[in-house]
């Protein structure tokens, strides 16, 4: 790895950029190597500007996905480049707005699962430390002032909990405007879909609004607390992978499907 | 790569030569996942693994002929079931580690 590469890759693990490292592991090249950064900022080379591009192109699927693999890429020339690629992210960010009684349990099961959390609300009752032991950050202050004062990265996933709408509307029109991997808010079916009529004649575009998961989380038949953290985490996890959430056997084969009678 | 960069800086701050061996591949059960990554350097330091303790010997060795000549170099450390005990990987599984030079004087 060249100094002007590693350097690079160094300060972005520093600044906490995600980055795509690629590598040529096969044939004469091997070893060279190529910097892809979330803003589609390059370092380096693999060899070949034909080879640079695609490489580039498969880097958003990794930055996405956070994963390495080798890829193998046929060039116009008739060689065979086989290329390691490895995404290197910063730890996901968890931003909870609404230190409500769900955000307990959503926080410390969030950090379980490796992630910085930051619990937002206007209400200092409400965001405290003693609430919150596992919060990594907690700010009061109303959600657009606060949501403000942190860099939103597609590895932030924002979770509105606050259940009313002078706090939830600001924390939606800065979570929608931003880059964010998740956007979710609780409530009703009902609550939803008057939420949208608001961000509707705010402005936003049907595109924009489908980002929102609400109402929020997979349906487990969730009721406490924390079984409803665990239905919002994963649909968190499940949209990072690109996956809907179901039961991992076939459906053929559940119970109702076999037995006919639907229990 | 975050989890040994502390080791990787405080190396270079003392001056030290440094290899990097990284999971590349891995075929069937491997006990580190694709990524992982360990640094050696040239004095005999090694930081992270890439396979759980069966096979960082023989990556160190190549870490240090990488060192050595400069050059790159991709290894297969792959072992039956039957093997896995005497030597390589317990789990039988295959993995394609890549070792370059980091830090290397000219």
């Amino acid at each position: 790895m060249s100094g002007e590469i590693f350097s690079a890759l160094r300060q972005a693990l520093h600044e906490e950029e995600a980055v795509v490292s690629a590598t040529v592991v096969s044939g004469e090249l091997l070893g060279a190597k190529f910097l892809v950064f979330e803003d589609g900022r390059t370092v380096g080379s693999l060899g070949s500007s034909e080879l640079d591009a695609a490489v580039r192109a498969d880097a958003e699927t990794f930055l996405k996905s956070g994963e390495a693999a080798i890829r193998s890429y046929h060039l116009s020339d008739g060689r065979n480049v086989e290329v390691f690629l490895e995404a290197h992210l910063p730890p996901r960010h968890l931003v909870v707005i609404g230190a409500v009684h769900i955000a307990i349990p959503l926080v410390a099961m969030a950090k379980e699962l490796g992630y910085r959390t930051t619990v937002i609300d206007a209400r200092e009752f409400f965001a405290t430390r003693e609430r919150f032991p596992h919060a990594d950050q907690l700010i009061v202050a109303w959600p657009d002032e606060a949501l403000a004062q942190i860099k939103i990265t597609p590895q932030t996933d924002i979770v509105i909990l606050a259940h009313d709408e002078k706090f939830e509307d600001p924390a939606l029109h800065v979570a929608l405007r931003s880059r964010a991997g998740y956007i979710g808010a609780i409530g009703s079916r009902k609550t939803s879909e008057q939420r949208l009529e608001r961000l509707r004649r705010a402005g936003f575009s049907e595109q924009e609004l489908s980002r929102i998961h609400a109402p929020i989380g997979i349906d487990i038949g969730a009721k406490t607390p924390a079984e409803i953290a665990v239905s919002i985490l994963a649909e968190i996890i499940a949209v990072r992978r690109g996956r809907i959430g179901q039961p991992l056997r076939p459906a053929k084969t559940s119970p109702a499907a076999v037995s006919g009678d639907g229990g | 790569m975050r989890d040994i960069l502390p080791e990787i800086e405080r190396w270079i701050s003392e001056g030290e030569e440094i290899a990097l061996a990284t999971v590349v591949r891995a075929i069937g059960s491997s006990p580190r996942p694709v990524g992982a990554k360990m640094a050696v350097t040239r004095s005999g330091r090694m930081a992270g693994s890439v396979s759980g303790g069966c096979v960082e010997g023989a990556v160190f060795e190549v870490a240090l002929a990488v060192l050595e000549t400069g050059q790159p170099r991709l290894v297969r450390y792959g072992i039956s079931d039957e093997q896995a005990w005497d030597v390589g990987l317990s789990c039988g599984g295959t993995i394609d580690v890549f070792v370059e030079p980091l830090v290397r004087k000219a």
